[in-house]
């Protein structure tokens, strides 16, 4: 127990033999927690004159910050973009499977859809969020219920046709030059959003663009047909993300770079940093492709999955909405043919399959799904990390990367 | 004194660390019956730190019942805007922080028995005279560890410095603080003036002293501090009048020494090696007798 010049009497936990990711590196060293957030143990040893009431013994594990997935349509046969009545339900039981991922917080991506599925969840949003779908006090903190909602991902309707991919023509959208009037119109409200991704060149969106980021909202660039000057204007706005880059976008070219030149340009504001969404399923984006955004801008890579609704299903025929899937091993086709009808790999699969193909140390492929979409959202200083004082969200991996167990606020939500 | 010559650093450190495990374990501490041991800073003692880390994680010693006195501590905060500083390792600025670093974190001593200086105090003289009592409180200090610095000094009782000295604030000399000034970004402003220090005399109380001097860079301070007189100038001088004293140091150190000093006292090492030879386990050690209590030769 803390001895009597404690301030607080609540328990704490000490996680020893272990190896956890702090300033960029892997250290031996062992992570305490209490009241779930990180505790300093110095400070307790010198200050409070306090101990651990509690020893977990990692087995020799590696602690790294819980992982941050900002692109996630859906899994397990849930999709967040169909207004179906038991939204909640459905996006937590996809909050909750994604823990054995090592996912502690995410933001639900709705796709292109009619205004009255944006209207339907938003309000749905709202009661989700006094409702507790997750039941901690905030939208942002996780617990034994599943990973935190951080916001929503708005994928659209506001992007370009020649590049809208699986997105619906008939529900995009241009905008009448009103700003976020125009978005107000579709989305309802943009009150729990945390990014929206639209196309630069679309007349009209860079004051959006302006008016999003000084919400505290982050922009993202994606399915679009903008040059590259373009796409440097919006970011001269405030875009800071790429939405899965290279897919969706015009190929790069060295007279024309596009979007992708945004890795390189010389035209991004000082001490902004430029991140872009990488699916590194080893199919979506050759693996030659992925060394070379990592090599030209390493601190800007944010591992997301843009899982679909078949992730996490077995192998084999599923009928999903509208469309019937099959899938074999990590691919997800449309039925009978060869057409990729979206991601299904798994965060953790991200991970060490990033790591493998980049050849990048633990600490970097680690970082890339966690400190840096912490960092994208703003919140780094909260989440994405082991830093004393921040969120106690942390996933136990073995050498390979692979999740042993889950942690939410210092408590264990999943083990293997 | 007993002067040990070990072959390099790590033999130094190892025969250190097994002498003060020792001497704990020969001392039975218990509930009520604390094991006092006063401890130092730098570069020098951090080879015999991880050696007793190393016995604690096999379950030779236990520090349970041990309490700990620190040598010393900068006044960091009453000179320099924190945030100047707050960017730096904080193990080299900062004893506290070494002392968790590289000590305390690894092993299970009890916050309430580590003891050190509070730089941060409002009242220094007071904190000093009060770390004065503690120690008296706790009936004197077993064995006192510590180091020589290059001028000589034990502690931070600078060339000058009273052999009758005791707990203090003290300036620092200007060698110690351009010795200093690499761990604080080479910037001679930013490194602390004062500290607060246990006195010579305060150490000289202590039942037994253990001064651990490596490298050569030490060697002309350990001649001075045992083949010379007691001076002043040179304050580890001061523990030739203290009746148990050993002086730990490897090969390097000695080099200023005479070679008849140095032949002299490696031929003691067969008798002085007993004193490290290890005891049985914690748990059995009750039903055996050490034999610490005879002396080989007396100084």
């Amino acid at each position: 127990m803390p001895s009597n010049k404690s301030v607080s009497d609540a328990p704490i936990t000490q996680f020893i033999n272990c190896r956890i990711l702090r300033d960029h590196r892997l250290q031996r060293d062992d992570l305490w927690v209490r009241e779930g957030k990180i505790l300093n143990p110095e400070k307790l040893f010198f200050d409070e004159e306090g101990f651990a009431d509690l020893q977990v013994d990692c087995g020799d594990g590696i602690l790294a910050p819980g992982f941050i997935d900002v692109q996630i349509n859906g899994g397990y046969g849930v999709d967040f973009s169909q207004a179906a009545d038991d939204i909640s339900g459905g996006m937590a039981l996809v909050a909750k499977k994604i823990l054995e991922h090592g996912v502690t917080s995410f933001c639900p991506t709705l796709v292109t859809s009619p205004p009255h599925i944006y209207h339907k969840v938003r309000a749905t949003d709202r009661v989700l969020v006094s409702v507790q779908v997750l039941p901690q006090v905030s939208v942002d903190d996780g617990g034994p219920g599943g990973a935190g909602v951080l916001g929503v991902h708005l994928e659209g309707p506001f992007i370009s046709r020649e590049k809208r991919g699986a997105h619906p023509e008939r529900y995009l959208c241009s905008l009448a030059g009103g700003g976020l009037k125009d978005l107000l119109e579709v989305y309802g409200s943009l009150d729990n959003v945390a990014i929206v991704t639209l196309a630069p060149e679309i007349p009209g969106s860079l004051e959006v663009v302006r008016q999003l980021k000084e919400r505290g909202i982050t922009v993202s660039l994606g399915h679009s047909v903008a040059d590259l000057s373009q796409a440097e204007q919006a970011v001269q706005h405030g875009a800071t993300f790429i939405t899965h880059l290279f897919n969706a976008m015009l190929p790069f070219h060295h007279r024309d770079p596009g979007i992708v030149g945004l890795l390189t340009s010389d035209q991004v504001p000082e001490n902004r940093t430029i991140f872009y969404g990488m699916i590194a399923d080893g199919i979506h984006t050759n693996p030659a492709a992925l060394r070379i955004a990592h090599r030209a801008h390493p601190a800007g890579l944010v591992l997301v999955t843009d899982a679909i609704t078949a992730m996490g299903l077995p192998p084999g025929r599923h009928t999903l909405g509208q469309q019937d899937i099959e899938i074999e091993g990590l691919h997800a086709y449309v039925a009978g043919t060869k057409t990729l009808s979206g991601s299904i790999a798994t965060m953790d699969m991200c991970v060490r399959h990033f790591q493998q193909a980049s050849g990048c140390s633990l600490e970097a492929a680690l970082e890339a799904a966690s400190l840096h979409p912490a960092q994208l959202l703003g919140i780094s200083h909260r989440k994405g990390t082991l830093n004393y004082g921040t969120d106690a969200d942390f996933v136990l991996l073995d050498d390979e990367l692979s999740v042993r167990a889950t942690y939410i606020a210092g408590h264990q939500v999943w083990r293997k | 004194m007993k002067l040990i010559i070990l072959d390099d650093y790590d033999k130094a450190s190892e025969w250190a660390a097994k002498y003060i495990r020792n001497r704990i374990l020969h001392f039975n501490p218990g509930p009520g019956r604390f094991f006092t041991l006063g401890l130092p800073t730098g570069g020098t003692p951090l080879g015999c730190y991880k050696k007793l880390i190393e016995y604690f994680k096999k379950g030779e010693l236990s520090f349970k019942y041990v309490k700990t006195f620190n040598m010393d501590e900068y006044c960091v905060f009453h000179e320099l805007v924190k945030a100047e500083i707050s960017h730096l390792d904080m193990n080299t600025k900062d004893y506290h922080s070494f002392m968790w670093n590289n000590f305390f974190k690894h092993i299970d001593i009890r916050a309430e028995n580590a003891h050190i200086l509070d730089g941060n105090a409002v009242d220094l003289q007071a904190e000093c005279d009060a770390f004065e009592e503690k120690i008296k409180a706790v009936g004197g200090i077993e064995l006192f560890v510590g180091g020589i610095g290059p001028d000589g000094h034990i502690a931070f009782n600078e060339p000058g410095s009273s052999l009758a000295s005791r707990t203090r604030v003290k300036t620092l000399a200007l060698d110690t603080i351009l010795a200093n000034a690499r761990f604080f970004d080479g910037d001679l402003s930013k490194v602390p003036t004062m500290a607060l220090t246990v006195g010579v005399a305060t150490v000289m109380d202590a039942k037994e002293v253990m001064i651990l001097i490596t490298g050569a860079h030490k060697a002309f301070a350990l001649y001075k501090a045992i083949e010379e007189g007691v001076n002043h100038m040179w304050t580890v001088s001061a523990f030739q009048q203290h009746p148990q004293t050993l002086f730990v140091c490897d090969e390097d150190a000695t080099l200023e020494l005479r070679v008849k000093t140095v032949k002299y006292f490696k031929g003691m090492m067969q008798v002085h090696n007993k004193l490290v030879e290890p005891l049985s386990p914690m748990q059995e050690k009750q039903r055996i007798t050490v034999e610490m209590s005879e002396k080989p030769y007396s100084d």
